[in-house]
């Protein structure tokens, strides 16, 4: 079964507010979705409603294959040490053994056993960036998945991106930075 | 699921949760006998409602620590993003909680017990209707929790939400203790009541806190 989320006729409402109105597009394997827009336009809330965490006002959003979130936030136990903290996310997902390659991969392995409360925020984004990794997940939804990240960082974040989308990967990255996405398709807000 | 509630297991000894109510349950039953004097008899008919009355509050200290904090940190977002449902997270945090607090608090009680005069045949009444009320309680707990995730000062209003709805059990709990024929069935019928439906209750406040 090859991977895909699409937006059909998707309407957003926050705060009593109209965010957006009758959005579609389709990503198929190897697409991107790059999100555009000014701060407050509804970019974060276009990727929770991929994410199933908020429910569109109309429009559905459809697709196959298991999605990956990466948000602002890192959901990593503050108290555990950084491999334990991804490795429970990993066992949800059914795969502890990727975990050390994904810190290897975003550049933490030296720091697994350091508890994640000590980490920076660039740190924290990189391993939340591999909880993505780690999930094994066909559909990437990435909130800003540059923020707080250093040049080299955002080097490795561009690569595993185009790498996942060489593999059959679809990604959905709502961002402002600019970011190395080729042929991604724009979604304007 | 299973993941789910040992690492609630898991939050709760290490983050000293637990520790803090039973010692704060124990301090109770310690501060009475100064209170009202060291007359054994009193002390030992009286008992069974203060070990009740020191549950109740020792449940309400761990509140603020059950769903806010998944809340802000994000983690119920990437659950719910697994496809776990907002009431199943709800159930799972519920029966972390109870395992991590349940079985400490009856151990903390048969100490409590000696302090306060109470008589084996009492203490092993007691000891019952608690295994049947904390599964109520911490449903509960997990609830109030749920509905004051964000809330600023939602440690004082949690126990304006909760104590309430506590009251139930704390009178068929002590009057199980009081000999009362029926109340430990009515007391079970309470706990089940809130086993069952708290966890809608808390998933579906976690859902709007996240709307």
């Amino acid at each position: 079964m090859s991977p895909a989320l699409a937006f059909d006729d998707v309407t957003c409402l926050r705060g009593g507010r109209i965010l957006f109105e009758r959005l579609g597009f389709a990503l198929g394997p190897g697409d991107a979705g790059l999100v555009r827009g000014p701060n407050g336009v509804g970019k974060s809330s276009l990727i929770r409603i991929a994410a199933g965490l908020l429910a569109p006002l109309e429009g559905r959003v459809t697709g196959d294959g298991a999605r990956a979130l990466l948000s602002e936030s890192a959901a990593l136990d503050a108290e555990q040490t950084l491999a334990a903290a991804l490795g429970f996310w990993a066992g949800l997902d059914g795969g502890k053994a990727c975990v050390a390659e994904a810190l290897d991969a975003v550049g933490l392995a030296e720091i697994a056993e350091v508890p994640v409360r000590l980490l920076s925020t660039g740190q924290r984004r990189r391993a939340a960036f591999a909880r993505v990794l780690a999930s094994g997940a066909p559909v990437w939804l990435l909130d800003e998945p540059g923020n707080g990240l250093d040049t080299a960082s955002l080097a490795m974040l561009e690569a595993r991106i185009a790498a996942h989308r060489a593999a059959g990967g679809i990604v959905l990255v709502a961002t402002h930075q600019p970011i190395a996405l080729p042929d991604a398709q724009e979604i304007r807000l | 699921m299973t993941a789910l509630v040992w690492r609630e297991l898991r939050r709760a000894w290490s983050s000293g949760g637990l520790v803090l109510p039973i010692a704060f349950f124990l301090l109770v039953a310690i501060l009475f006998p100064f209170a009202v004097g060291p007359d054994g008899r009193l002390l030992a008919r009286i008992g069974g409602g203060v070990i009740w009355a020191a549950a109740l509050l020792a449940a309400l200290l761990p509140v603020e620590r059950l769903v806010a904090p998944d809340a802000e940190s994000g983690v119920l977002d990437q659950l719910v993003a697994r496809g776990f449902s907002d009431a199943g997270i709800a159930a799972a945090k519920m029966l972390g909680h109870w395992l991590g607090f349940g079985p400490a608090l009856l151990a903390a009680t048969c100490v409590a017990a000696a302090l306060l005069h109470v008589p084996a045949g009492a203490l092993a009444t007691i000891l019952l209707g608690l295994a049947i009320g904390t599964p109520g309680l911490a449903a509960l707990g997990v609830a109030t929790a749920a509905l004051v995730a964000g809330l600023r000062g939602a440690g004082a209003i949690a126990g304006l939400v909760m104590l309430p709805f506590a009251v139930p059990l704390l009178i068929f709990g002590a009057g199980a203790t009081g000999g009362e024929p029926g109340a430990i069935k009515l007391l079970a019928a309470i706990s089940l009541l809130l086993v069952a439906g708290c966890p809608f209750v808390a998933g579906a406040a976690m859902g709007m806190g996240r709307g």
